[in-house]
């Protein structure tokens, strides 16, 4: 039986990197570990950026480029799914409506989701959360009246234009930085009173375009996916 | 810092390393013994997820706040922000890992009928090099493309 060696092997396998990672963890005092990096961006972060959510201040404060990569591998995987999800799903099978529940609960949820959605984007710099979160939520807001009734699709030129100019959003931020004779993606706009919906300068409408875009990006991807499951 | 806050934190400190350890081990498990690719695929995001828990909890401080200034206090002590800020991006890429994966399986699926390595790679294996499986074409009239057709039939 040749499945046996591979299940005694994957066992063996396991215990060994089970052993490796206890052993490691070990070495790691919890509480106590030896970086000294957080505290000093903790104490410094409030005065240089003027956001109160630290997580926010690290992200598009100090390294607002990588979060524009970030950004950039989310769109690419979008699209190299979309690419392969294109012409899938031959044989089509008629689609189900949801039922009345499903339906009643879709369009009763899609404002609040929306609401919901706008609002942990916008106050990304002071509460937890922010234009990822936020735009994970615009994305559901949009998808579920899509399981409820199938037959109406996403507009996906739409969501992709939003996507766009969110995209070229974020850039033209970054550039304007440089107009004020900055780094590229440095926040400007003045830091405002801590704690302030108009705060943290240029932070929040770099949150702003970062939940549009994630909203629409999920928004299109989940929709192409339930475009093609509900065929093959 | 009382010695109540340091006992919780070895506790915690113990579970939330021994639950990242035991998401990664699930989730490697799944990725080396299992034939399904579903399965392989929900395991890369187990041991995701037990990455990301690994990550966010050295960040942990005992008796610390989560990093957000309330009110203008600036003077309690706070976790760690860098991890978690680390993380956020992790699950965002992870989100789009597991989209694509799961596009390359929905292909999978209709091009050979079926999600097991075993059965993928036998057909793989009956295939002439040249004839690579452009979807939809190179199988037609294989036992796969027929259990499609039955499949959806039913």
């Amino acid at each position: 039986m040749h499945g046996y060696g591979r299940t005694t092997a994957s066992l063996l396998f396991l215990a060994g990197l089970v052993v490796m990672l206890y052993a490691l963890f070990q070495a790691l005092p919890f509480g106590a570990a030896p970086m000294q990096v957080g505290q000093e961006i903790v104490s410094r972060a409030p005065g240089e950026t003027g956001a109160a959510n630290i997580v926010t201040a690290i992200l598009l404060g100090y390294r607002g480029f990588d979060t524009l990569g970030e950004v950039t591998i989310l769109f690419v995987a979008a699209t190299a799914a979309g690419l392969i999800l294109s012409g899938a799903g031959a044989g089509d099978l008629p689609k189900a409506p949801g039922g009345f529940i499903l339906k009643a609960a879709a369009d009763l949820l899609f404002p609040f989701l929306v609401v919901l959605g706008a609002y942990i984007i916008l106050h990304g710099h002071l509460t937890p959360g922010g234009g990822f979160q936020g735009g994970a939520i615009m994305a559901a807001a949009f998808f579920i009246p899509l399981l409820a009734s199938p037959t109406s699709p996403l507009n996906h030129s739409t969501a992709a234009l939003v996507e766009g100019f969110a995209g070229t959003a974020f850039i033209v931020i970054g550039l304007a930085s440089l107009m004020w004779g900055e780094a590229f993606l440095t926040p400007f706009l003045g830091k405002g009173t801590l704690g302030d919906l108009f705060s943290a300068g240029s932070l929040p409408l770099l949150y702003l375009a970062i939940g549009l875009k994630v909203g629409s990006e999920l928004a299109g991807l989940m929709a192409r996916i339930v475009e093609v499951g509900g065929k093959s | 810092m009382s010695p109540d806050a340091l006992l919780v934190a070895e506790y915690l400190g113990r579970a939330l390393y021994g639950g990242a350890i035991l998401l990664i081990a699930i989730g490697i498990y799944a990725m080396v013994a299992r034939y399904n690719l579903m399965r392989v695929l929900l395991g890369l995001a187990l041991v995701e997820s037990g990455v990301n828990l690994f990550l966010v909890a050295i960040g942990f401080r005992p008796e610390a706040a989560a990093p957000i200034i309330v009110g203008g206090v600036t003077d309690v002590p706070m976790v760690d922000p860098l991890p978690q800020a680390l993380v956020l991006t992790a699950i965002v890429i992870g989100v789009g890992v597991l989209a694509l994966a799961a596009a390359l399986l929905i292909r999978v699926k209709e091009t050979y009928g079926t999600l097991d390595t075993r059965e993928v790679a036998k057909f793989l294996a009956a295939e002439p090099a040249d004839a690579a499986p452009a979807a939809g074409t190179a199988v037609a009239g294989t036992p796969a493309r027929e259990t499609v057709n039955a499949g959806s039939a039913s």
